[in-house]
């Protein structure tokens, strides 16, 4: 059938020391739909921001229908008939959903939003579409203003569609419309790729399979000779050993039940759906998802910032021997229970710490209120804040130097000796060795192992699977918000929790 | 192909932000800053009014600190300016953008002057004096109060509904000045011009005094209260990181409500002073402007009460150094305007090399 719609041959990026994409291939043909699959930060989307214009390749080749392409800006993506759906839209909220359609472009003659919307419901015709041209984008659902990105791209001539993640916000009702307009396109000839990293969808919609790992380029293979097992062994590949520390738990008691919880987000969508698990002294419980299976949103209800829908938080306090329900309290409540949780969030500019003020002001967050007159006390949090710099070796210019003024790794420690330095009962750490080097990340999981040592309940969110199943007692496998396992991380392998986390195989497993 | 790709390339976005800059260096940017904007003032002075720059300037000097009076009436007019810049404060550090200081000062200044016409002459005047105050600080809680109730409660906008008081505050007082103006004239004459019942008394034969001192103690409380106490401490954090104050236990709404208590009171107490201690009278310009221009003192000392001593003497005295030339040379007040906003713009343009470093991009992206 002639010359693929798009071919990439050895295609490189790097961001600083960072490799994105390295000798990355691949063909997608007119008619097909190629899924790209991948964990987290494997570089599906750096990979696809090159064919859509937005970044540049340093090395490579492109091909568009045979002949080779330079593609330097997204006006040169539509040039050559790509169209890209972002996982994060690009409409104009007050503009109805024809305006936005033809937002950017430069058609001759009148501008008649008449004859716009005409065309615009031809092409929802054609494809099964159903959408108003005339509504306004804030008042459309997730899915509504996802099928106008889409006819975006259509009514543009687009021939080649890129989907971000096209199914991560969406219900299942909506997937399975999404997927049956896909097949639509692909009948019509379009060569679509969707960057995915949920096996069932991909076993569902597509023709071939693309694996990257780490930024590298694994293999293609054919749905139909493929299944479930073959591909998370691609995606997450084989074992590393780290040799992180392990001791076993000792006296572990039950510290935090957490029974059933259900939590839905403003537009309705169901983010924690019954979960349950307790996380006990003197271990660490990992909890694994492919990142937004809701592990913020769990880890914010226990610390109270979230007003839950369902279930109970349940803390068995170590010193008095009582059992406290920590649900629909505030932060301040859970502290005057006597409940010594630390959090260490994902987000550790943006709600950890504040970046604009220096080391010693980050380290009265937690403790400012402390003391009967209406002043803050600098003299502790300034001792405290030169006892982390010296134990941790964080790397900066003084005690007084802005928190964002340092480097990834420096805040990190920052954050976690803040939050260690308050002798937590339970220390819950999301993601605490993202953007680390290695000695930084070491230094990470030996703390975490001193907490556990000490009877700490440590709970751990984490997206390398390679460092929860060497790190971690127990694992907890989230995925689209269910708890789908607990597993020994002692006898566990990647591929059962990868095939957990990828929510196919369902129900609860060994305890 | 493998090692090609090791070729280092510069990230797609580089600013060039300078690290720390010594603090000598950042004040001789900002005086190049103000020489800059003099020389480019003397030129614009000379194409349009064809006066002598020299004298211009000598003569703006002149109209602020010419003899005693001018001198004591430009510490008035800074006086006043900076207790309105240290009411926006808290509110603008914790990013409540108050932009009704006009009409909370305004308020303020009515509820004193409503004592001052109605009982001026029945209680003694200690006992007014003080009752008005706590009037003024009263009325200028309710006008900021109002719409940091509504953005705790329902997350209005409080720009648009501070600005809105104003008006509704301005509107009162023309009401109110209707019904105590016999003659139908829009001009209130001094209030009890014989009694002086309600006037702020003179200190060491100066008028203005009490006015200059009360702001100066506040200036100190306020940095102390910005810097040391747990207050201050909230307010930074809830301007800095809602997230983060939320993740701490902060109560965000209470934080809110308490700190525009506190802006509407300074507010407030800046009305009293004005029409106790400076004007003894009302009309609807009691504020004149300051109430905005606060926003810019404020800004431009990085919320820090200290430094605002210094921009808000600058400003008073272009404020008032401007007046005096438009007079002196028979000049349109334009002019006026147009030389200080040219000074303010070099000033406030010079935080930019401050904090920013001009680096020659030597390669091309390849986008």
């Amino acid at each position: 059938m002639g010359a693929p719609a798009i071919e990439l041959k050895n295609i490189c990026k790097t961001f600083g020391s960072i490799t994105a994409n390295k000798n990355v291939s691949l063909t997608v043909n007119n008619g097909e739909i190629l899924s790209l699959l991948g964990e987290n930060g494997s570089g599906k989307t750096t990979l696809m921001n090159m064919i859509s214009g937005i970044y540049f390749p340093d090395a490579g080749h492109i091909f568009i229908d045979g002949k080779e392409v330079v593609i330097r800006s997204p006006k040169d993506a539509f040039d050559h008939k790509i169209g890209m759906i972002h996982q994060h839209f690009k409409l104009v909220d007050i503009f109805s959903a024809a305006e936005n359609i033809v937002l950017g472009l430069k058609e001759k003659g009148k501008f008649d939003i008449k004859d716009i919307e005409k065309k615009v419901a031809d092409i929802s015709a054609k494809y099964g579409f159903d959408i108003d041209p005339s509504k306004k984008i804030y008042e459309m659902s997730v899915s509504e203003k996802q099928t106008v990105e889409i006819i975006k791209v259509l009514y543009r001539g687009a021939n080649i569609l890129i989907l971000d993640e096209p199914t991560a916000v969406l219900t299942p009702q909506e997937t399975e419309k999404l997927f049956a307009v896909l097949k639509k396109m692909k009948e019509d000839g379009k060569a679509i790729v969707i960057i995915t990293h949920k096996l069932h969808e991909v076993l569902a919609i597509s023709d071939k399979v693309s694996v990257l790992r780490k930024g590298e380029y694994i293999g293609t293979v054919m749905t139909s000779e493929t299944d479930e097992s073959q591909l998370t062994e691609m995606m997450v590949g084989k074992k590393i050993s780290l040799n992180i520390n392990r001791e076993e738990p000792e006296g572990a008691q039950d510290r935090l039940e957490v029974k059933g919880i259900d939590y839905e987000s403003i537009d309705g969508v169901k983010i924690l759906d019954d979960v349950s698990f307790t996380a006990r002294s003197g271990e660490i419980l990992g909890i694994a998802g492919i990142s937004g299976s809701g592990q913020k949103e769990l880890l914010e209800s226990i610390a109270g910032l979230r007003k839950l829908d369902g279930g109970e938080i349940i803390y068995h306090n170590p010193k008095t021997g009582t059992s406290d329900n920590l649900r629909d309290r505030t932060p301040t409540q859970i502290k005057e229970l006597g409940v010594r949780l630390s959090f260490v969030p994902e987000d550790r500019l943006g709600m950890g710490l504040v970046g604009n003020m220096d080391i010693i002001d980050n380290m009265m967050l937690r403790s400012y209120k402390k003391g009967k007159t209406a002043f803050v006390e600098r003299k502790q949090p300034r001792d405290l804040a030169e006892k982390i710099i010296s134990d941790l070796e964080v790397v900066t210019p003084s005690a007084n130097t802005p928190v964002r003024r340092l480097s990834g790794g420096n805040i990190q420690k920052v954050l976690v000796g803040r939050e260690i330095a308050a002798a937590p009962t339970v220390l819950m750490v999301a993601y605490p060795v993202r953007g680390l080097d290695i000695n930084s990340s070491y230094l990470i999981y030996k703390l975490l192992n001193e907490q556990k040592a000490n009877g700490v309940s440590v709970i751990f969110v984490g997206e390398d699977l390679d460092v929860l199943v060497e790190l971690c007692d127990r694992i907890v496998v989230l995925s689209s918000g269910r708890v789908t396992g607990i597993v020994d991380a002692r006898n566990t392998t990647k591929e059962e929790i990868g095939l957990l986390m990828t929510g196919t195989k369902g129900g609860s497993s060994d305890e | 192909m493998n090692e090609k790709e090791k070729k280092t390339r510069e990230p797609l976005f580089h600013i060039a932000k300078r690290p720390a800059i010594e603090w000598w260096k950042a004040w001789l940017i900002r005086g190049g800053a103000i020489i800059a904007s003099l020389i480019v003032c003397a030129f614009i002075i000379v194409i349009l009014t064809k006066q002598n720059p020299l004298e211009v300037y000598a003569a703006m000097v002149k109209g602020s600190f010419g003899t005693p009076r001018k001198f004591w009436a430009m510490l008035q007019n800074l006086a006043i300016l900076l207790c309105i810049s240290l009411a926006v404060t808290p509110a603008f550090k914790m990013k409540f953008w108050n932009l009704g200081a006009e009409g909370q000062v305004l308020f303020g200044g009515l509820c004193s002057m409503v004592l001052m016409f109605t009982v001026g002459d029945k209680i003694p005047n200690w006992m007014l004096i003080a009752s008005m105050l706590a009037a003024s600080v009263l009325g200028g809680i309710l006008w900021g109060l109002f719409p940091a109730v509504l953005k705790a409660k329902w997350g209005t906008n409080e720009s648009l509904f501070t600005l809105m008081m104003n008006y509704i505050a301005i509107q009162l007082v023309a009401f109110a000045i209707m019904v105590w103006v016999p003659s139908g004239s829009s001009v209130m004459g001094l209030v009890n011009s014989t009694t002086k019942a309600g006037w702020l008394p003179d200190l060491f034969g100066q008028k203005y005094l009490i006015n200059i001192l009360i702001v100066a103690v506040l200036t100190v409380v306020m940095f102390i209260y910005l810097k040391y106490s747990k207050h201050g401490y909230e307010i930074s954090v809830v301007g800095e990181s809602e997230n983060t104050a939320r993740y701490i236990g902060i109560n965000v709404k209470k934080v809110i409500v308490r700190t525009m208590i506190l802006s509407g009171a300074l507010c407030g107490l800046a009305g009293f002073l004005l029409v106790s201690g400076t004007n003894h009278t009302i009309s609807k310009e009691l504020a004149g402007g300051n109430g905005f221009t606060a926003i810019m003192v404020s800004w431009l000392a990085k919320f820090n009460p200290l430094i605002m001593v210094l921009t808000s003497f600058l400003i008073a005295f272009l404020q008032k150094g401007a007046g005096e030339i438009a007079t002196n040379f028979k000049l349109n007040t334009s002019i006026a305007d147009i030389l200080t906003g040219i000074i303010i713009f070099f000033i406030i343009g010079c935080e930019f090399f401050i904090n920013y470093q001009i680096k020659s991009t030597k390669s091309k992206e390849g986008k």
